[in-house]
C-alpha cells in the first residue's frame, strides 16, 4: 500500500504547499530535493533506528491500564511516549532532522518551542551530535515551562525569548523563521511539529510514524488484533497525532480521534481549537485551517498547555478532517487539569498537560468493552508541576 | 492605460527613490496626508504596507508599526477607502506591500478590482512564491495591468532570477543582505552581488532595499540599480508624528549628494 504523503508540491488535497518568501527558497528547495533520498539511504535508516532504540529508548511500552479500563468500561492502553528520553515524542523528530542536517553539512541548528519539550529534544540531540543550538521560545512560555528553559541551557543551547504577539508558540515560530532568513547557508531549522512549508509536514510525519508502527505490532502481540479500534491523540501542530495515526489512516476499522485544546471553551474567545474554529488560510508557510479574523489577521490562541497553544494545525490534519478520516474534538483547560491529576492518582503517571487532554476525552468516548483503545501519552508532566500546583492549590 | 511603474522606469538613466511606510501608522488617518507629503517632497514611488499580524520577512521596526496599525483599525477594506479618494491628486506610482493571508481573506479577485479602482500599480507579496503566482494569479494580474514585483537575494540563483525577470513585472526588488527589513547590514559587502545582477542585463529595472538608511547608502546602490527603497528608517522617523516639514527634511537628507 502507498504510504500517506502529500503530492510532489507538498499538498494534501487543498492544504500544505510552501508559501515562503524568496529569501527562504534556497534552504527549503534544498530540503525538498534531498529529504526523501537521505531518509531512504541504508546508512540513514540504520543510524536513525539505532539512536531511537539505544538513545531514545524505543520501542516505548504499550501499557494496559487496568484502572482506566475498569473506569471507562473498555480496554485502555497508554502508548508511553512520556518514557522517551527527554520525556516526550518530540525527540523522534529531532534525531531524524539532526541526521539530515549533518548530511547537508549544516553547522548550526535553530528551533522554536512551546512547551519546551521540542526545545529540550533539539538541545539534547545537538549536544549528542556536537551542533550549535539556538531555541526561540515565547517569554510567556519561558515562565510557565521554566524547568525546560533550565534544561535547555544546561544542555548548552541558547534560549532567546520571543516578545511579540501573545509571546507563545506562534511568535517563537515567527522568530525562528526570521533567524533562518538571516542565516540562509549554515543553519538548519528543526521545526517541531507537522507544520511549516513543504517538506516539513511530511518529513516530521515520517519520523513520528514510528509510534503507530509500534502500536500496530504491540496490539497484534498483546491482543492478536490487526489494528486498534480507537487511537486518541492531542493536537497542537499535530506531530504526535500524525505519528500515532499514520499506519491506520487508510484503515476503516480504526477510529482516529484528534483532541484539540478547547482552552476556556469554544465560545469563550480563549481557545486553541484551530480546526473547530479555523478557516482556510496561510500560517508559517502552509495553507491550512487557522484561527483568524475576517480581515485575515491571525488570532492569538489560548491553552493552559503551551504545546497546544497554537492557532493553526498541520495541513495533513486539515485534509484528514475534510475527508472524514479523523474525528476532531476539544477538551477544556479545566478538564485537562483534572484528568492529569486523575491519571496521576489512578496509575501513578503524571502526564504532560498536552497529553492530559486525551485522558480527559475518555469520559466522552463511546466504545465497547472489547474495543482496544490506544491513548497516545505524548509526554510526561514534570514540566507542568507549577501549573498543576497553582490550579489545585487554588481549588482547595 | 500604461502602468505608471513602466512609465517611471522607461528612462533607465534616472535613479528613483521609493519610500515604504505602513498604512495606518502612526495614526489610522495618516495615509492620505503621508502620500501627499511624500510626493511633494520628491519621492518617485511609494510602497504602502498593509499590516499583518505575523510579518515573517520584517524586522522589529515594521513589525511594531504593523502591530500599531492593526490596533488603530487598519485593514485592506479601510485602506482601499482611504486610497480611493486620493488617487486623482497623486501622479507617482503606488505599490501595495503585505502578506498573502489578508489578501486571500479579502478575495484575490476583489483585491485586484480594488487595486485597479484605487490606481495601484503593483503589488509585493513576499510569501506568495512566484511559481504559485504564475500558476494561479498571473493571468488576472496581467489583465488588470497590475505588476507583481519579485524579491531576489544574494542566494537567488541566476536561473531563478531569469525566471522572475520573465514572469514578473514592475521591477525586481533586490534584497540587500541576508535578512529581514531594517537589518544592520553593510551595503558595501553587497557590491559583488549587485554587480552580478547588474551584469545579467535584465528586462526589468532593479530597485534595492532592506536596511538602506542614508544618502551614502543610496550613492552606493546607484552604481548598480535603477532605484532604492527606504523603509524601516522612514517608519522610525515618523513614529512620533509625521509633519510635512519633518518628511521634507528626511527626504531632503536622503537626496543630498555627498
Ligand atoms: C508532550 C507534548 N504533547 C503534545 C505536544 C503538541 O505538539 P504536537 O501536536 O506536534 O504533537 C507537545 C508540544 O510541545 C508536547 O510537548
Amino acid at each position: 500500500m502507498e504510504r500517506f504523503k502529500p503530492d510532489a508540491r507538498g499538498y494534501y488535497g487543498a492544504y500544505g504547499g510552501a508559501f515562503i518568501p524568496e529569501m527562504l527558497l534556497p534552504n527549503v528547495a534544498e530540503l525538498q530535493a534531498n529529504y526523501l533520498s537521505i531518509i531512504n539511504t541504508e546508512s540513514f535508516r540504520e543510524a536513525f533506528h539505532k539512536l531511537l532504540r539505544d538513545y531514545v529508548g524505543r520501542p516505548t511500552p504499550l501499557f494496559y491500564s487496568d484502572n482506566l479500563s475498569k473506569r471507562y468500561h473498555t480496554q485502555v492502553l497508554l502508548k508511553r511516549e512520556d518514557l522517551c528520553h527527554t520525556g516526550a515524542h518530540k525527540i523522534n523528530n529531532t534525531i531524524g532532522q539532526l541526521l539530515i542536517a549533518k548530511h547537508l553539512n549544516k553547522q548550526r541548528i535553530i528551533a522554536e518551542t512551546g512547551a519546551g519539550q521540542h526545545g529540550v529534544a533539539t538541545a539534547t540531540a545537538c549536544a549528542l551530535m556536537g551542533m550549535e543550538c539556538t531555541v526561540f521560545m515565547g517569554s510567556v512560555d519561558m515562565q510557565r515551562q521554566a524547568h525546560n528553559v533550565e534544561r535547555m541551557r544546561m544542555l548548552g543551547a541558547q534560549v532567546i525569548p520571543a516578545e511579540s504577539g501573545s509571546k507563545t508558540l506562534k511568535d517563537a515560530t515567527n522568530e525562528a523563521i526570521r533567524e533562518w532568513i538571516r542565516h540562509p547557508k549554515d543553519t538548519h531549522y528543526v521545526i517541531g511539529s507537522v507544520v511549516g512549508p513543504h517538506p516539513y509536514p511530511d518529513m516530521v510525519a515520517l519520523f513520528q510514524s514510528v509510534i503507530s508502527e509500534e502500536i500496530g505490532k504491540q496490539v497484534q502481540e498483546q491482543f492478536g488484533k490487526a489494528h486498534p479500534d480507537v487511537v486518541i491523540a492531542c493536537v497542537g501542530g499535530g506531530s504526535n497525532a500524525i505519528g500515532a495515526f499514520y499506519h491506520f489512516i487508510d484503515n476503516e476499522h480504526t477510529r482516529l480521534i484528534a483532541v484539540e485544546a478547547g482552552g476556556m471553551g469554544l465560545e469563550s474567545g480563549k481557545t486553541a481549537a484551530s480546526i473547530a474554529l479555523g478557516r482556510k488560510g496561510i500560517i508559517h508557510g502552509s495553507k491550512t485551517y487557522l484561527m483568524q479574523t475576517d480581515d485575515g489577521q491571525i488570532v492569538e490562541p489560548h491553552s493552559i498547555s503551551a504545546g497546544l497553544d497554537y492557532p493553526g494545525i498541520g495541513p495533513a490534519h486539515a485534509y484528514l478532517r475534510d475527508t472524514n478520516k479523523i474525528e476532531v474534538v476539544s477538551i477544556t483547560d479545566e478538564a485537562a487539569l483534572k484528568a492529569g491529576l486523575m491519571l496521576t492518582r489512578t496509575d501513578g503517571i503524571i502526564p504532560a498537560l498536552e497529553s492530559a487532554h486525551t485522558i480527559a476525552y475518555l469520559e466522552h468516548l463511546q466504545a465497547g468493552p472489547d474495543d482496544v483503545v490506544v491513548v497516545n501519552l505524548s509526554g510526561r508532566g514534570d514540566k507542568d508541576l507549577i501549573t498543576y500546583q497553582n490550579y489545585f492549590n487554588h481549588e482547595q | 492605460m500604461s502602468n505608471r511603474l513602466d512609465l517611471l522606469f522607461e528612462d533607465r538613466s534616472a535613479f528613483r527613490l521609493s519610500i515604504f511606510f505602513t498604512a495606518g501608522f502612526p495614526q489610522l488617518e495618516d495615509t492620505a496626508a503621508l502620500i501627499e507629503a511624500l510626493q511633494h517632497s520628491g519621492a518617485d514611488l511609494l510602497e504602502i504596507g498593509f499590516p499583518f499580524s505575523d510579518p515573517l520577512a520584517d524586522g522589529p521596526v515594521i513589525q511594531s508599526s504593523s502591530q500599531q496599525a492593526l490596533v488603530n483599525g487598519m485593514s485592506l477594506a479601510v485602506l482601499f477607502e482611504q486610497l480611493e479618494e486620493i488617487r486623482d491628486r497623486i501622479h507617482i506610482p503606488l505599490v501595495l506591500m503585505g502578506y498573502l493571508n489578508p489578501v486571500l481573506q479579502f478575495g484575490v479577485t476583489a483585491f485586484i478590482e480594488q487595486c485597479v479602482a484605487c490606481g495601484i500599480d503593483g503589488v509585493i507579496l513576499p510569501d506568495l512564491p512566484a511559481d504559485v503566482y504564475v500558476a494561479e494569479y498571473k493571468a488576472a494580474f496581467d489583465a488588470a495591468g497590475l505588476a507583481f514585483i519579485p524579491l531576489i537575494t544574494p542566494q537567488t540563483s541566476p536561473e531563478r532570477i531569469r525566471f522572475l525577470d520573465e514572469q514578473c513585472s514592475g521591477f525586481i526588488y533586490m534584497v540587500a543582505g541576508h535578512g529581514t527589513t531594517g537589518g544592520a547590514i553593510s551595503l558595501q559587502e553587497e557590491g559583488a552581488y549587485f554587480q552580478r545582477v547588474k551584469e545579467m542585463g535584465l528586462r526589468l529595472p532593479k530597485v534595492a532595499g532592506f536596511g538602506v538608511k542614508s544618502s551614502s547608502d543610496i550613492a552606493f546602490v546607484q552604481q548598480y540599480a535603477e532605484g532604492v527603497i527606504v523603509g524601516s528608517a522612514f517608519v522610525q522617523h515618523i513614529a512620533g508624528g509625521c509633519s510635512d516639514e519633518s518628511i521634507r527634511s528626511f527626504i531632503g537628507g536622503l537626496k543630498q549628494v555627498n
